[in-house]
């Protein structure tokens, strides 16, 4: 990986379903960006759309040569572009995805694959479902994207670690929920425990880009951040106010844990894939 | 006690914040609240207060020739702690005209009439000043239907809908709500002598704690009654959150077409906000 970069994360809070209006609050921050020396900057999940679309989808779906973009990808020979938006597919099918902008072309895009559908949420009801987990090229090494409840799902994070990323982009649309005695709602302490896990277990670099805003009476938390390996947080964002953070990935710091930590070398993928295979064989015999 | 414990400032700034996103982005700078005297609607200024300056906070008091006196010297004490201009509306001309037509109207259709009479003059003054209405129902009375429907239950927004009677308590004392307010027993202030927990047959602490356990924690009735409440208490609680459904939702809807308000025509109010 390059020896060091900036990243910036836009905590931003996106209007809802006002696709061109967020367009140029992500032209803004992308802006402060680059006069800060920033080479990536990361947007939120659905952060071109805000969250709770509902029948609103199919209305802010973009595909990815939509015309919309196009300042976006103008942009991208400044500064590399990561943000959630809604891609409509060739089929028509809606994805809640994330795309990876640089150099004028969309590098990559994820599909958000687990889909939460219970409680407070109801993605499935509205988009498709993406069924791939891979690392792309970055900064002459490799990193990937998760999109919210795909960081839930430990596995996601573990299969795109195997595949080589250094740093995941983990981006969301968070809600403040469970208040109790403790100073942050509970899936704030969930989060941050769980970027603290990863970084720690996976020796990865964690750019946690959450929004904040509300919408119908939810409110979203922030507290973005950016978790080195080894789970040190080097830089924090407030809760709830919009804010352009800056963090500084370090080639060295990466190479250091990772062979003080070496535990994504010793893991074994063949006895994974076998005992998997089992279990997923064993479960079908039920 | 400690399962419902709250940290009143992460929740305090979190309620502030949603007044504050929520009014602007619908194009309002401020709010109209109907102050009682009793806690919940203090702690409704209160917050509204924070998020938004006491210029942009207009409590209106609306007694009824037989609420007691010390209802209206609360709220007045409430909104001078504030610096809020406030006017008082009586509502007993309108009320009274109303039931010289019906005067055996008996005490549950006057109480009725009393919160939507006040509703319609806070919607009066949204109108007039440019204002949204403030809600100032907690989570408790929501749950039990302890409120009237289109009454005081009607507002734009809610902050403390969320919020247990015990937890608006809590947030009342770190907000610094006058004392004589925080500690009064809570009523409807229909008749001399009326409080809720006389009426409701329990007290706040009891039914809070099992609302906890019951709605939040989705524990099963064996479960309730394993953490010590009784058959009786749960049964009773559970049919009364039941059988007050539809004061929580939109009014029915025969569906006919394809495509129904409510139903599957789905968007969000915040719909390009």
């Amino acid at each position: 990986m390059d020896a060091k970069r900036t990243i910036a994360v836009a905590q931003i809070a996106p209007a809802l379903g006002a696709v061109e209006r967020n367009l140029d609050l992500w032209l803004q921050r992308i802006e402060e960006a680059v006069r800060a020396g920033a080479q990536t900057i990361v947007f939120p999940e659905l952060g071109l759309t805000g969250y709770f679309l509902r029948d609103m989808v199919p209305d802010v779906a973009l595909s990815v040569q939509a015309k919309l973009l196009q300042p976006l990808l103008e942009k991208s020979g400044e500064i590399e572009i990561i943000g959630g938006f809604v891609e409509e597919a060739a089929d028509g099918q809606c994805y809640n995805a994330a795309m990876c902008l640089r150099a004028g072309r969309v590098e990559f895009v994820h599909r958000k694959v687990y889909l939460p559908t219970y409680g407070m949420f109801d993605e499935q009801r509205y988009f498709a479902a993406g069924d791939r987990l891979r690392a792309f090229p970055y900064g002459g090494a490799k990193a990937a994207i998760l999109l919210c409840e795909d960081t839930w799902h430990l596995s996601s994070g573990y299969v795109v670690c195997c595949d080589g990323a250094l740093i995941l982009f983990v981006l969301a649309s968070s809600p403040a929920r469970g208040i109790s005695e403790a100073a942050t709602p509970a899936s704030t302490c969930y989060w941050e425990l769980l970027n603290q896990i990863y970084s720690s277990f996976f020796g990865v670099y964690v750019v946690f880009a959450n929004r904040v805003g509300c919408e119908d009476g939810v409110s979203f938390w922030g507290g973005s951040e950016v978790v080195e390996p080894g789970g040190r947080v080097v830089a924090k964002a407030g809760y709830f106010e919009p804010q352009l953070l800056l963090a500084e990935v370090n080639a060295q710091v990466l190479r250091r844990e990772r062979r003080t930590t070496p535990l994504l070398r010793d893991e074994k993928l063949w006895l994974v894939l076998r005992e998997l295979a089992r279990v997923h064989n064993e479960r079908a015999k039920d | 006690m400690s399962e419902l414990k709250i940290d009143t400032s992460l929740v305090a700034e979190l309620l502030a914040g949603f007044i504050r996103d929520e009014v602007r982005k619908v194009g309002f700078e401020r709010v109209v609240v109907g102050l009682s005297g009793g806690v919940d609607s203090a702690v409704s200024a209160f917050l509204a207060t924070r998020a938004l300056g006491k210029e942009n906070v207009v409590a209106v008091m609306m007694p009824y020739k037989s609420s007691v006196p010390e209802s209206l010297a609360d709220a007045k004490l409430a909104a001078e702690q504030l610096g809020l201009s406030y006017r008082v509306v009586e509502i007993t001309p309108m009320v009274d005209a109303y039931f010289s037509l019906f005067p055996d109207a008996d005490i549950l259709r006057r109480g009725n009439m009393m919160a939507r009479q006040r509703m319609t003059v806070l919607f009066d003054h949204s109108a007039m000043l440019k204002a949204l209405v403030l809600g100032t129902s907690n989570k408790t009375e929501l749950l039990l239907g302890y409120g009237t429907l289109y009454g005081d239950m009607a507002c734009s927004l809610n902050p403390i809908g969320d919020l247990y009677k015990t937890q608006v308590w809590q947030l009342a004392e770190y907000l610094e709500v006058p004392e004589r307010i925080r500690k009064k027993p809570p009523t409807a202030d229909l008749w001399a002598g009326q409080t809720d927990e006389g009426e409701l047959g329990f007290t706040y602490a009891e039914v809070d704690r099992l609302l906890f356990y019951m709605v939040d924690k989705r524990y099963t009735s064996e479960e309730l009654e394993a953490v010590g409440f009784t058959k009786d208490f749960v049964a009773r609680v559970r049919q009364r959150i039941q059988s007050t459904q539809f004061k929580r939702r939109l009014p029915l809807i025969a569906k006919v077409s394809q495509r129904t308000v409510d139903r599957d025509f789905r968007y969000s109010r915040d719909w390009g906000r």
